[in-house]
């Protein structure tokens, strides 16, 4: 993973003293790298192609087209207002939910368009999991129950794979020896950081293919949210994980593929490496360089 | 210029902390006053209210014994007997009542909040609960008797219990759709996003994060059909029997007190305030009951979401 092993260095070089000794790192790994930088994506699990998407009259989204790589992070930045979480919110047709939004355009998840009218926007919301800004367990619900919601309100029956299923998902979501002696104990009772990762494995449970993450550490303390960012960096070896930020340190630490947007509109995207360090825009620049947003 | 401006602030500082100062002082005057009048408020509501309960209780324990409570009513102007049909009579009419009224009260507050939005249909819902709500509870009675005591032609328990859910729906479709409402979004957004259909989501996540409010909702309402006395008179009519069937007449708490206090003798209206005593228990024991059994099934809703 180039990105990981880079990203350090980078998120301390955008600070103001430019000469300090991980730039000099940097610096020697670019040569390495600069060829991955170019290298040809891998398979594209999601494409969105000419996204709109509005509020009301207002349109929060301008024309997005992009390609998410399958098992890989892609982290959608900006500053705030810019239409990131829209645009997440519209990958797994939440976003039309909310009254008086609308969404025009094709999200082609396996060389399915979700948007298309065949298409039950309850089904796809199986294979596509979301954790949301806010930590959102279910708030008369054990943890336990939490985790196995999605599979007993969708008709899984099988008590035995429910158990199974419950206890891998919360260790992958980095929570199982934290809660293993405690699991018919009410969700609401975890602390922030581990609601949040409670709301992971509740995702995690419905075997999806893609885990959308609005904010995810928004509202956490700075440990909670280098766990869940640990854990960003586990789940993308099996998952494609689109992470939504106004961080863009934690853009650089998580993501292998970034994408700058302002008003609405994409600006840039490419591998989070040249996003970072040659950006092709002046706005993405001046974002990444910490001058505005 | 700089020295000029630290003065104008200085200045200002002191202006700012001596008005506050002042403020101060007057606000710790108007808090004190204020709420002095608010305990006053309290006290004064409560001196009826125990006063009531207390006055009931004074007078209505001495006719408690094991045949009050289950013996029929004796003849007019002798002593002893009971008031067992009318408790009889009030669990099953009020019993079936919540029956009726509290699954559509429910169903009517979810449809309004989950799947109704702000159309002119649901809007009309919504005003015509409100006017249901207000309503004199006689009105229900002559809707019943014209209903079902004309059609059926006798007085009936089913009669009864059609009245007293047409006064339990509105309250519980009320209380229902104001307690949902406040579950947060993010709870059904986060069963949206799991692909969990609509109306599971609601049954299952959303309602039964409300189910505490609810609950106390139908509580109120069934307190408040069980002392319901008018709409009686014209479905159930009251008897001295037993419970003989769900289409002839029967007793209840509310009617029993009335006949016994518009009684002459003493022992009438002692086992008058007895009957009274015991609504009020039942009622109070009913809530609490129902409140525990939320509370112990841990459907109570954290304030922290």
């Amino acid at each position: 993973m180039p990105a990981k092993e880079i990203s350090k260095p980078i998120s301390e070089a955008t600070g103001p003293t430019g000469e300090s000794s991980p730039l000099k790192e940097i610096s020697v790994s670019t040569v390495e790298t600069t060829k991955r930088i170019d290298e040809p994506p891998r398979r594209s699990k999601v494409s969105i192609k000419g996204i709109n998407a509005w509020f009301g009259s207002k349109q929060a989204l301008k024309n997005i087209s992009l390609e998410i790589e399958e098992n890989a992070a892609t982290a959608f930045m900006g500053p705030s207002g810019c239409g990131k979480t829209t645009l997440i919110r519209c990958l797994n047709r939440m976003h039309e939910m909310t009254p008086g939004a609308k969404a025009k355009g094709q999200v082609i998840l396996d060389g399915i368009d979700i948007y298309d009218k065949s298409i039950d926007p309850v089904i796809i919301k199986r294979r596509i999991g979301m954790v949301f800004q806010k930590p959102n367990p279910f708030p008369t619900m054990s943890i336990f129950d939490n985790v196995a919601a999605g599979l007993k309100l969708n008709g899984v029956k099988d008590k035995k794979l429910i158990k199974e299923i419950v206890e891998e998902s919360l260790e992958g979501a980095g929570l199982w020896e934290e809660v293993k002696n405690e699991l018919d104990k009410p969700g609401m009772g975890l602390s922030g950081g581990q609601q949040q990762r409670l709301c992971i494995a509740r995702a995690l449970a419905m075997q999806p293919e893609v885990l959308l993450m609005d904010e995810p550490t928004s509202a956490l303390d700075p440990i909670a949210s280098s766990k869940i960012e640990e854990l960003v960096h586990q789940l993308k070896k099996h998952l494609t994980i689109i992470i939504v930020t106004h961080n863009m340190q934690q853009a650089a630490r998580v993501a292998d593929h970034a994408a700058f947007m302002y008003l609405g509109e994409m600006i840039e995207f490419g591998k989070t490496l040249q996003i970072f360090q040659y950006p092709k825009q002046e706005l993405t620049e001046k974002f990444v360089s910490g001058k505005f947003g | 210029m700089s020295e000029n401006t630290g003065k104008k602030e200085r200045f200002h500082r002191r202006e700012v902390q001596r008005a506050m100062v002042k403020n101060a002082r007057k606000a710790k005057i108007i808090d004190k006053i204020v709420s002095i009048f608010a305990i006053a408020c309290v006290i004064l509501a409560v001196i009826p209210l125990t006063s009531i309960l207390i006055e009931v209780i004074k007078n209505g324990i001495a006719a408690f014994n094991w045949d009050f409570f289950t013996g029929r009513p004796s003849a007019i102007g002798r002593a002893g007997g009971g008031i067992g049909p009318a408790i009889q009579g009030t669990l099953i009419v009020v019993g079936l009542a919540t029956m009726i009224g509290a699954p559509i009260g429910i169903l009517t507050g979810i449809y309004l909040s989950e799947f109704a939005g702000n159309g002119p249909f649901p809007n009309g819902v919504r005003f015509f609960n409100e006017v249901m709500t207000g309503l004199p509870s006689v009105v229900m009675g002559i809707v019943g008797y014209i209903l079902i005591v004309l059609t059926l032609g006798s007085f009936s328990v089913w009669a009864g219990a059609f009245s007293l859910s047409l006064i339990m729906i509105p309250i519980v479709s009320r209380v229902t759709e104001e307690t949902i409402k406040i579950i947060p979004n993010s709870i059904r957004e986060a069963g949206h996003a799991l692909g969990i259909p609509k109306w599971k989501i609601t049954l299952f996540i959303t309602f039964k994060s409300a189910i505490s409010g609810v609950l106390t909702g139908v509580v109120l309402s069934i307190a408040r059909i069980a002392g319901e006395t008018a709409p009686l008179i014209m479905t159930i009519l009251g008897t001295s029997l037993f419970f003989t069937g769900f289409n002839s007449p029967v007793d209840a708490l509310p009617l029993r007190i009335w006949r016994l206090s518009s009684q002459p003798y003493e022992s009438a209206q002692t086992q008058a305030w007895g009957a009274a005593l015991f609504l009020i228990m039942l009622v109070l024991v009913l809530s609490v009951a129902l409140r525990l059994l939320a509370q112990r099934r841990g459907f109570a809703v954290k304030a922290e979401i």
